[in-house]
């Protein structure tokens, strides 16, 4: 299990250091470089620079360097806890990514708290009895909301709830402080696109459950039925979609960006979009890696738990 | 599909006969390959580009009577197929509908049903004044050319890489999947945005965005039904033959590994129209002004969050979700074929 885990642990760094450094010469091209200049300066203010003014504005930003060195900088830095300096909010990299994160989490906190309560009820639901009428409308009702895209879904939302009503506000860029209010919309859309998935886990792992010889015999005891769901088919349902929904980070992380460029929400996907659109190489390089760390993190999390809950695989 | 042609009929009727595979490869063909034509490379042609879309014309009529006639027994692939194909349709004759240049403006914030300047609107018109109309069923032409393409090319590349992953194995395994674990270890909304950023903003640059994105997981379907298949018996005669590696994993794999990936293809069909989608809307995707359902909610949602002008919202909203949905309920259907057979 200690090997298994460790294992996966140092592929994950490996993993890490590859894309840093792929990055980091991806970046280091001289149309990057200018991006950042003509997204500084503006582009007029560019072609009035000379070459040598030019040279002097890169060394100024220490871009001048040969990547390598930069590169070597950087890891040296960031074993510091030092992320570098972003180039469009003028600010230590760390402390924004930590509260751009810190947003993000949140965000995905209410997602994860609403959506698999709703998820796993209603897949136990629709596959206790497979093919009847509360299966085949579930399997409807998530087959609709998946097929929506979060933009899609945005829209809906923003034009019933925000526009048409007037209940909820349409932007979320929380300017005044925390609102509640301004919360309600991204979460519904990522709760919405998400569940009809799990909800789909669900009902398949626990349909083949309900089919296997233990539940025919509890229900042949004279268990109650109530008791035979409850006791014997939920435990071993419930294994699957345990992997499936700490995944759903992952996936998070892609769905968070189009929610909160529309809904103007302040936090990672964002800051990462806004990032690459400027050129801001240690921005990119920390949104990315705290992307892929969340990324591999959770694949571990999930193998290592259906390992635990699991006994057939972890006596085996 | 060919369970129905093999059904042995005295004389099979046109239908049966158009439905083998070499007949339902070309009607493909004849139907895409004029609208990417159209679509990537219409620039070239000038006054004679609508001319390309003819063949294209019944060539979607005839692949939807045939799908409809093949999957008949299921109702959730009938409705999905109808959508796609509603949509394909439209793709194809779009240019021979008398409908007002999407780009033209004619009268800003025309609402939905009304009439100005002597043309009825049926959905309005746009922050510019170009016609709602028009724009949305245009729109369908580019999400469908540039996310079809982008699929199939990932498809090609993850199944040969697959192929040779899992039928070659060795280093030639330990390398394919190390490259496919770290690109799958990116969120892919990540992934794209880096992507594009690096390559610029382009249809091309979409088809390799998606390309990288897609491509490592279906190479791990694929290598793992190739490492299913790879000790079957039919494979050791071609072996034993002494055929070469590529011819084996050409004619004697390929063909097996056909059914799962089909079922796949249909749902990352959604993933990638989505993507697309997104992808505009961030402004990373296709670029102004042809019309787009991406751009059309881009645009919509940075002029007129009003409730009387949601139309603009709506109205894309609505069709790129009854593509997607049509994706997803033809998946489902199929997958539910399959389990049946």
């Amino acid at each position: 299990m200690v090997k298994l885990i460790l294992r996966r642990l140092g592929q994950m760094v490996l993993i890490m250091a590859v894309v840093s450094f792929v990055l980091f010469l991806v970046f280091d091209s001289d149309k990057f470089k200018k991006q950042i200049a003509v997204n500084e300066l503006g582009g007029f203010g560019l072609q009035t620079l000379t070459e040598q003014e030019y040279q002097d504005w890169l060394s100024s930003k220490g871009l001048d360097v040969p990547f390598y060195t930069r590169y070597l900088d950087w890891v040296g830095n960031v074993l510091q806890g030092d992320f570098g300096f972003s180039f469009e909010k003028n600010t230590e990299v760390g402390p924004l990514l930590a509260e751009r994160l810190i947003n993000t989490g949140i965000l995905a906190f209410w997602v994860f708290a609403l959506m698999i309560p709703i998820a796993l009820t209603l897949g136990v639901i629709a596959g206790m009895k497979e093919g009847s009428a509360q299966d085949r409308s579930v399997s409807f009702i998530s087959v609709l909301t998946t097929s929506m895209p979060e933009i899609a879904t945005a829209i809906f939302l923003t034009v019933i709830f925000a526009l048409g009503l007037g209940w909820l506000p349409a932007k979320s860029a929380m300017t005044q402080g925390f609102d509640w209010r301004q919360l309600v919309l991204p979460v519904a859309t990522l709760v919405l696109y998400d569940f009809g998935y799990v909800a789909r886990m669900t009902r398949a792992s626990m349909a083949e459950v309900m089919t296997s010889q233990y539940i025919r015999t509890a229900i042949l005891k004279g268990i109650p039925y109530r008791r035979v769901i409850m006791r014997h088919a939920l435990r071993n349902a419930l294994i699957a979609p345990f992997t499936v929904i700490v995944l759903q980070l992952n996936w998070l992380l892609s769905g968070v960006v189009v929610v909160e460029v529309f809904f103007q929400y302040n936090g990672f996907g964002k800051m990462l979009l806004d990032a690459a659109l400027f050129g801001d190489i240690y921005v990119i390089q920390a949104g990315t890696l705290a992307a892929v760390f969340v990324a591999v993190f959770s694949q571990i999390i999930s193998d290592v738990g259906y390992t635990l809950l699991n006994p057939r695989i972890r006596f085996s | 599909m060919s369970a129905t042609a093999d059904a042995p009929l005295p004389a099979p009727s046109l239908l049966a006969r158009l439905s083998q595979p070499r007949t339902l490869i070309l009607l493909l063909a004849l139907m895409w390959i004029p609208l990417v034509i159209y679509v990537m490379f219409g620039h070239m042609f000038e006054d004679s580009r609508d001319y390309v879309l003819i063949p294209a014309v019944p060539a979607t009529l005839l692949l939807y009577v045939l799908a409809m006639r093949a999957w008949w027994e299921s109702k959730i692939a009938v409705i999905g197929a109808t959508l796609v194909f509603f949509w394909m349709f439209i793709a194809v004759v779009v240019p021979f509908l008398p409908l007002i240049d999407p780009n033209q403006p004619i009268a800003p914030f025309t609402l939905p049903f009304s009439e100005k300047k002597d043309i009825f609107f049926w959905l309005g018109t746009d922050f510019k004044g170009r016609d709602m109309l028009s724009r949305a069923l245009w729109g369908c032409q580019r999400v469908i050319v540039w996310g079809v393409t982008a699929t199939l090319v990932a498809y090609i590349v993850g199944t040969a890489f697959g192929l040779i992953a899992g039928y070659l194995g060795g280093w030639w395994d330990e390398i394919i999947s190390f490259l496919a674990n770290i690109l799958l270890s990116f969120p892919v909304m990540v992934l794209f945005i880096l992507i594009l950023n690096y390559l610029g903003q382009s249809g091309f640059n979409i088809v390799i965005a998606v390309t990288f994105a897609s491509a490592p997981a279906v190479m791990r379907i694929v290598r793992g039904l190739a490492l299913d298949i790879k000790s079957r018996d039919y494979v050791f005669a071609a072996q034993t033959r002494g055929e070469h590696p590529i011819w084996i994993m050409v004619v004697e794999l390929l063909p097996n590994v056909r059914g799962p990936i089909i079922v796949d293809a249909c749902l990352r069909l959604g993933y990638t129209t989505v993507a697309i989608t997104t992808l505009t809307f961030l402004g990373l995707g296709l670029q102004p002004p042809d019309p787009d359902w991406g751009l059309m909610i881009k645009e919509a949602a940075n002029t007129a969050l009003i409730f009387k002008f949601s139309y603009m919202l709506i109205v894309p909203a609505l069709s790129v979700s009854s593509l997607i949905l049509g994706f997803n309920l033809m998946a489902d259907g199929l997958r539910e074929m399959s389990l049946r057979d």
